[in-house]
């Protein structure tokens, strides 16, 4: 017995019912329904027992979090976007007929997601996160307005190209355990590929690393490769931009981590971490020097993703048992944070009518609720006490610096650069002075605050199994 | 015998695709580099078909019909049609020079060449030669993305990258999956000009060009 084929087919069931939805309403709340249900079914993942990998299906614990994750924020975020989107209709940006193709297009990217994520083939996998791309560019270029259709275009452009090289490097790891495993779909397996790792031809294994390094790492957003993140993020409509950082950044992660692990596994290839390890912090120096002087809220928090990509990469790049278990950690905090900041973004963009970060002022004096959770969630993703995402730096942080002083020092530098940045803006969103032409608020607070009271838990307790859990997957992951 | 014939052939079929990648590179007008990239279309399909009867494995005649049908033949006929509606310019507009590009598309196949033939000492003659000439077809797709500025030619690059995926996947003996990545490609590709017809982009993007990313609204102003 497995909960796999609901999670899979609450989604897709979703999106066909929502294509047949007329009233926008509706949809919004079914699609909320359906993306409770996919959370409720994930959460079955916990209760039955881990099913032996299947041709299809390849579940260990490493994608359960992952899945339970992409699941919970699938949800908050669909709740968060039926109040967001009855307000753009009212607002005359959007019309209710393409409401109908949102909310359709919005499942079919969770089953995109939650298919690549427990994939057990890689060119299912490629396939799924190429289905994912497909509906997010249409997504962000749902207010057909000139920059959303340039924002998507350059996506759609840039993704494409990630997806042809990622799909390049599928051909090579095929054709690199070829010779162990013969023609056949066994050698397009996670499992069968896992069992059989050392024996595949290191040279070819290397060679497919960087195609799928390059490939998947745009659409992770890793720097030099990140140029669609900001535009794709502003442009869209914010409970996209808040599953697109949230979510879509780390199945491509996940992505990268899987073949990472095939190499660890070859013993004889090259070893995959620094090669992350200078991803990762180029990406952190980039991004957090981008986090000055930005204008556009949306954009600033966009950097902001691509900031912590990069320290999660890196983490993954250090690899280890503390590492993996900060990369780990940080993944998961990340998702959280950054969807309950987009929420709060989303609002308070409604509420003054602009994105523009000069326009969106004294937040806390206007709309104390949501100018405070704000407030709450740029301290969390600076990484500041007492939120969860300064404990899993302080772990990355005090791990890398008894093995590589100086990484452990560039990362700190990124960090604080990264901080600096934020808190300037910060200021001005929350305390400067209030415009008085501004609305009340059109949505539920109530996801955002559910976000910032779990980022809350992990920073000042987590639960001990929780930890033990994290730890087993950490020392799994090579 | 056959095996010798087999082997000419295949080789024949990915040079074939590989030439037509340089002449793609060459055009100055816009028609000529769709008629270039359809015939390269047809040789990636001549590959795929040579390949399903070689290997015997006939779901690669689906890829070969794909190629054939798709991107022989509707692609370039779309785009066609999309250069006379939206008045586009009808010849290329190059970040680069054709005499450079092309220098540029020689170093690149060394470079696929001698990259890809040191790994593969082990895999068979025949895999080993059809996988340089792919990634050198998919590096000059590449090549082509860069340096040609406007959205059609941005896009034949990809469609010809594709093409060198293409032939990588059907040289690949016994390679699972290759039909189903070729749907999924086209699914791409019909998603592409669709979009370029519905939402009349016809200017150029630079998109691998860094100055562009602040051009929109609420930066830069």
């Amino acid at each position: 017995m497995s909960a796999l084929p609901l999670i899979l087919a609450i989604p897709l069931a979703g999106a066909i019912a929502l294509a047949f939805i007329a009233d926008h309403r509706i949809g919004g709340w079914v699609n909320v329904a359906a993306s409770l249900a996919t959370f409720l079914a994930s959460l079955l993942l916990l209760v039955f027992e881990t099913p032996e990998p299947s041709a299809f299906a390849f579940i260990d614990d490493f994608n359960i979090y992952l899945v339970i994750l992409t699941s919970f924020v699938g949800y908050t975020a669909a709740w968060f976007s039926a109040g967001y989107i009855a307000h753009e209709i009212v607002e005359g940006r959007l019309t209710p007929a393409y409401l109908r193709f949102y909310h359709a297009m919005y499942q079919v990217l969770s089953f995109a997601m939650l298919l690549a994520l427990t994939a057990n083939n890689i060119g299912v996998m490629w396939a799924a996160v190429e289905l994912a791309t497909l509906t997010t560019v249409v997504m962000v270029s749902l207010y057909r307005t000139r920059p959303s259709l340039e924002a998507a275009w350059k996506y759609f452009i840039l993704g494409s190209v990630g997806i042809a090289l990622a799909l390049f490097g599928t051909i090579l790891v095929y054709l690199a355990a070829q010779k162990a495993m013969g023609p056949g779909m066994e050698a397009l397996t996670w499992s069968s590929l896992y069992a059989e790792a050392p024996n595949f031809e290191p040279e070819l294994l290397n060679l497919a690393f960087v195609f799928l390094l390059v490939g998947y790492g745009t659409k992770t957003g890793l720097v030099p490769l990140h140029a669609w993140l900001p535009d794709a993020h502003a442009e869209g409509p914010t409970p996209i931009s808040a599953v697109l950082s949230g979510l879509l950044l780390n199945v491509a992660l996940y992505a990268i981590v899987r073949f990472k692990m095939l190499l660890a596994a070859n013993g004889d290839a090259l070893a995959p971490g620094p090669l992350l390890i200078v991803m990762g912090l180029t990406s952190l120096f980039v991004a957090a020097l981008m986090l000055y002087r930005r204008r556009d809220i949306k954009r600033l928090f966009a950097y902001s993703s691509i900031e912590h990509m990069g320290v999660i990469t890196f983490a993954f790049g250090m690899g280890g048992p503390l590492a993996n278990f900060a990369g780990l950690l940080h993944m998961a905090l990340h998702s959280l944070t950054k969807s309950a900041i987009f929420y709060a973004v989303g609002l308070a963009s409604q509420a003054r009518g602009t994105q523009q970060l000069e326009r969106i002022r004294g937040l806390t004096a206007s709309h104390p609720a949501l100018g405070w959770a704000l407030v709450a969630g740029t301290v969390a993703i600076s990484g500041l006490p007492p939120f969860g995402l300064f404990m899993s730096e302080f772990v990355l942080i005090s791990s890398t610096f008894p093995r590589a002083p100086v990484l452990g020092v560039l990362l700190l530098i990124g960090l604080l650069i990264a901080f600096g940045g934020l808190m300037l803006s910060l200021h001005g969103i929350a305390f400067g002075a209030a415009e008085r032409d501004h609305r009340p608020l059109a949505g539920s607070l109530i996801p955002l605050y559910a976000h910032l009271v779990l980022i809350l838990i992990a920073g000042v307790f987590l639960p001990g199994p929780l930890v033990a859990w994290f730890q087993a997957v950490a020392e799994g992951l090579r | 015998m056959f095996a010798t014939i087999a082997y000419d052939l295949s080789h024949m079929a990915g040079a074939m695709v590989l030439l037509a990648g340089f002449v793609v590179l060459y055009q100055r007008r816009v028609l000529g580099v769709l008629r270039a990239f359809a015939a390269q279309s047809i040789a990636v399909a001549g590959a795929a078909a040579w390949q399903a009867y070689s290997q015997e494995a006939p779901h690669l005649y689906v890829t070969a019909a794909i190629a054939l049908l798709l991107k022989g033949i509707a692609a370039p006929i779309a785009l066609n049609r999309i250069v006379r509606r939206l008045d586009i310019h009808r010849t290329v507009e190059t970040a680069v020079g054709i005499g450079a590009t092309m220098l540029a598309g020689v170093g690149l196949v060394v470079l696929a060449t001698l990259l890809v033939l040191p790994v593969t000492v082990s895999s068979a003659a025949l895999t080993r030669e059809t996988l340089a000439i792919a990634l050198s077809v998919v590096l000059i797709g590449f090549l082509m993305m860069i340096t040609r500025r406007n959205a059609i030619t941005q896009v034949v690059g990809f469609m010809s990258l594709e093409n060198g995926l293409v032939l990588a996947a059907v040289g690949v003996k016994g390679m699972p999956l290759v039909v189903e990545m070729s749907v999924a490609f086209s699914l791409l590709i019909a998603f592409i000009l669709f979009g370029m017809f519905f939402f009349r982009i016809r200017e150029r993007f630079d998109t691998l060009d860094l100055q562009s990313i602040e051009s929109f609204r609420g930066e830069r102003r």
